[in-house]
């Protein structure tokens, strides 16, 4: 075990500059930690010395009429939800709190780490993802130059959509020094249905029949409980006429399937809350945790040969999101190939050092798709200053 | 045409037949060759810019597509690649030494798949073409750029193209799931899928919008909707446009996103009116079409909402619409909008600016003004919900010199959208037209960063030159890398 190194502390652009200039010249690589909720994320053998982004933490400019929000990496995603809160609006694609889902410290997660690691929740299935929001940024690249993209509107095509790339890149490519955010109004009326009781497959079929409907569906999730029984949940959300309307065309349309109950607004966010943070999903013997991308109708299947692993799961996304805890002893392998086999990925959130020190975070590429990825992280930082060995990346 | 495009190679350009010769084995049925023929490619939607290819190529297959750029890497050969060539910022521009990829034979939709809510298809395909495979079931695509019914599916994942319901729906970006994909050096690569969130980093994302500079789209996989249950909408008019833009930011602050919300000056008013005669209020300074779509009840509740909003801000005029056929009549005008101006003025140039919306009364204010110095018309159309500007300049081009001081107004329009905050292109694209003025809103290592990008996926920069960037560097010449040594850094201490 090395020696705990330095945290650099820039304040500013220029500092974090120097900072890469520096590790440049001298062969280190740098990691940037914002409230450091995901460090436990990706392999841990790691030499490098820690960026902090807590000297930006500044909010920048935020007109709600404009549906716009621009700010520094380091500033903690509370404040900006009370902020947004303040003016009836909301970051649509539903941030988790990292410290929640990896049972850490919660309250620590910062828009730049948000940003960085393009995890949306249960709403990414009816209001897009980070990537949908992110409009435009500005950055430090791997060569120590401050550089910008995108722009300040809801609205642009100027260049490159380079906001894509850095949503979701784990920090694989530049140092986020500022972002914009689109915003948009927080419904005024939120209503959850449900039904217990159903299997998987009856879940997937009862969820994809509300998102094909005129229900305009914000998000559909399906539990296990420790009682056994599941909890299949579709959530509804807008002005209150628009929910009752299609609070009865859901009960109706669903009817056919199992009995329909709607959840106080407690048990509701009590519910939703889980989903977002898996944390109904005891870690204690199955310490590996993997968050799993598919189309929706494969949710079923994933869910099925995770149990076959001797795994725990559960759907958001109408079934093309699943969250799922595996023992050590079930193969990282197999997990993948199921992710693989059902048209989708899968990323290993979690797990003890030895697991992540064998298994890559992210999901291998087919190997002409990881070599343009190369390519393009080697356009942003050619050296590899910021570590993407920590994420699986050769 | 003022714009100066890549000094054509005279080694390729003398090789000529060798080149059309080697198309002609690729695709025996698909090459274009001679000038009476090519014609019908030199220019797309922007069509003051004009230039023949040396050559057209419309394969069918990915094969193909792969061996004709396998060949024109090997080659030092440029390719433009085309889809139904709508484009409005010349992004389908030939070169005269390049070949001209027309991809309008990928023609297919290949699969619906309901059940995941997806349509696999080919680039080929028109935008209207998807939503009328699958409206039967009660589906759409939502993206509706004005052209809809002629502009590919391929060039809308090009242009990152919008449309009136982009507010709510988002524009083509959000609503893409996958592509396959051919690179320049022939390899196919896919990014995306049916899954709703790409893998690894999001190269889908980045290939959006990319204007045919990093590769060539062979398969598009878009994510359908249901159809809203109804859609209805209002007309209303203002005496001035300070009040038109209050009564759009006071609908947002109410918590409101309408499917649309478009907004149309006194000129463009008039223009419209006198070509489609729906009733538009002749005696106002602005007029809003704001649409609400939903359940009925949704729709219902919220009409009366907005009225209210737009009564509180002394609209002039209102009607609300009360039958389909109405609420399509409300339309009819602001759709005609272009052919309308075309009808007032010989020549039009449309701009497509974004200002955050807060500047509307100052931009139009400033326009007025630079009207009056370049002594041209200009009528308004505005994406009002979103601050995407579509200045009309009227100009003509038989009278000489008027096509330059149009395009000099045009690019003073886009400079004071981005003095105030906004961008040069909301969803038309940079392509040729705006690629000089791309110094305006980004400095060199931006646009350094973006080419190094480009050099990822085209290192020999032959997927479509002369678009988007204003200097071309050599990419080995943007690879470098400079290490500051000549002292000595502490790392082990904390500099901050």
């Amino acid at each position: 075990m090395m020696a705990t190194p330095p945290l650099l502390e820039p304040r500013d652009e220029k500092d974090i500059c120097a900072a890469v200039a520096d590790v440049a010249a001298t062969g280190r690589k740098l990691e940037i930690v914002g409230g450091g909720s995901k460090r436990g994320t990706g392999n841990p053998a790691r030499e490098t010395l820690p960026l902090s982004t807590a000297g930006l933490g500044r909010v920048i400019d935020y007109d709600p009429a404009e549906l716009v929000l621009t700010v520094e990496p380091g500033v903690r995603l509370a404040e900006i939800e009370t902020l947004l809160a303040g003016s009836n609006q909301m970051l649509a694609f539903e941030p988790y709190d990292f410290g929640a889902v990896t049972g850490r410290e919660t309250g620590r997660s910062t828009i730049g780490g948000v940003v960085g690691a393009g995890f949306a929740g249960s709403r990414r299935v009816s209001a897009g993802g980070v990537r949908d929001h992110l409009l435009g940024f500005s950055a430090v690249n791997g060569r120590g130059e401050a550089f910008k993209a995108g722009g300040r509107v809801v609205k642009n095509v100027t260049g490159y959509d380079l906001s894509k790339l850095m949503a979701g890149s784990w920090g694989q490519l530049a140092v986020l020094t500022q972002m914009t955010l689109k915003v948009i109004p927080r419904p005024l009326t939120t209503r959850t249905l449900v039904m217990r009781g159903l299997t998987a497959e009856a879940a997937v079929a009862a969820m994809g029949l509300a998102m094909r409907s005129q229900a305009e569906v914000a998000a559909a999730s399906h539990v296990p409980s420790s009682g056994g029984a599941t909890t299949t949940a579709i959530r509804i959300e807008g002005f209150g006429p628009s929910v009752e309307a299609r609070g009865k065309m859901l009960a109706s349309l669903l009817s056919g399937i199992g009995r329909i109950e709607t959840l106080e607004a407690s048990e509701a966010e009590a519910h939703w809350r889980k989903v977002q943070t898996a944390s109904l999903l005891a870690a204690a013997d199955r310490p590996v945790l993997w968050r799993i991308c598919i189309p929706p109708v494969q949710g079923a299947v994933i869910l099925d040969g995770i149990a076959a692993l001797d795994g725990v799961g559960l759907m958001d996304w109408a079934g093309g999101l699943v969250w799922a805890r595996t023992p050590l002893q079930a193969p990282a392998a197999s997990a993948r190939k199921l992710s693989e086999d059902a048209g989708g990925h899968a990323m290993l959130v979690e797990a003890p050092e030895e697991v992540r020190a064998a298994v890559p975070a992210l999901h291998p590429e087919v190997s002409a798709v990881a070599a343009l990825s190369r390519r393009v992280r080697e356009a942003f930082d050619p050296l590899g200053l910021f570590d993407p060995e920590r994420f699986g990346a050769r | 045409m003022s714009i100066t495009m890549p000094v054509p190679d005279r080694a390729t350009l003398e090789r000529r037949s060798e080149i059309v010769a080697a198309l002609k084995r690729i695709v025996p049925d698909g090459v274009i060759d001679d000038t009476a023929s090519m014609a019908a490619y030199e220019s797309d939607g922007l069509s003051a810019y004009r230039q023949l290819p040396m050559v057209v190529a419309l394969p069918k297959t990915v094969e193909q597509v792969s061996a004709i750029l396998k060949y024109c890497t090997a080659n030092n050969v440029k390719v433009v690649p085309r889809g139904a060539g709508t484009s409005l910022s010349g992004g389908a521009l030939p070169l005269a030494d390049g070949v001209l990829l027309g991809m309008a034979r990928f023609n297919r939709i290949l699969e619906v798949d309901y059940e995941n809510r997806c349509a696999v298809v080919q680039p080929g395909v028109t935008n209207l073409a998807i939503t009328r495979e699958v409206e039967g079931k009660g589906f759409y695509y939502a993206p509706d750029p004005s052209s809809q019914i002629a502009c590919s599916i391929g060039g809308n994942v090009a242009e990152n193209s919008g449309g009136v319901h982009c507010l709510k729906y988002g524009l083509t970006t959000n609503n893409v799931l996958g592509v396959e994909m051919v690179l320049a050096d022939g390899e196919v690569v896919r990014f995306g899928g049916r899954q709703i969130e790409p893998r690894g980093l999001d190269l889908l994302g980045l290939v959006v919008g990319s204007e045919g500079l990093l590769g060539v789209v062979t398969e598009v996989i878009v994510r359908i909707l249901p159809k809203p249950e109804l859609a209805r909408a209002l007309l209303v008019g203002f005496s001035d446009v300070e009040s038109a833009g209050k009564c759009v930011a006071d609908v947002i602050a109410a918590g409101i996103i309408p499917a649309g919300m478009e907004m149309m000056d006194r000129p463009a008013i008039h223009a419209a009116e006198a070509f489609v005669h729906v009733g538009y209020p002749l005696d106002v300074e602005a007029l809003l079409i704001v649409e609400l779509d939903g359940p009925a009840a949704e729709c219902d509740h919220l009409i009366e909402r907005v009225a209210e909003i737009a009564r509180a801000n002394a609209a002039s005029s209102l009607r609300i619409s009360t039958s389909e056929e109405e609420r399509l009549a409300m339309w009819a005008g602001r759709k005609a909008a272009f052919p309308a101006v075309g009808r007032i003025s010989p020549d039009y140039y449309c701009m497509d600016g974004t200002i955050p919306r807060r500047e509307l009364p100052h931009v139009l204010r400033r326009m007025s003004e630079l009207s009056v110095q370049y002594g041209l018309g200009v009528a308004n159309v505005f994406h009002a919900g979103d601050g995407n500007l579509h200045p009309l300049v009227l100009y003509d081009a038989n009278q000489p010199g008027q096509l330059e001081r149009a395009e000099e107004f045009g690019a003073d329009i886009l400079r004071l959208c981005v003095e105030v905050g906004g961008v040069l292109t909301g969803e038309h694209g940079v392509g040729v037209e705006k690629r000089d003025l791309m110094p305006v809103m980004f400095n060199e290592t931006d646009l350094n960063q973006q080419q190094r990008v480009k050099c990822a996926f085209d290192p020999a920069s032959l997927m479509n030159p002369g678009k988007v960037f204003p200097t071309l560097h050599r990419c080995a010449e943007l690879g470098r890398m400079h290490v500051h040594h000549g002292r000595t850094p502490r790392p082990d201490l904390p500099r901050f």
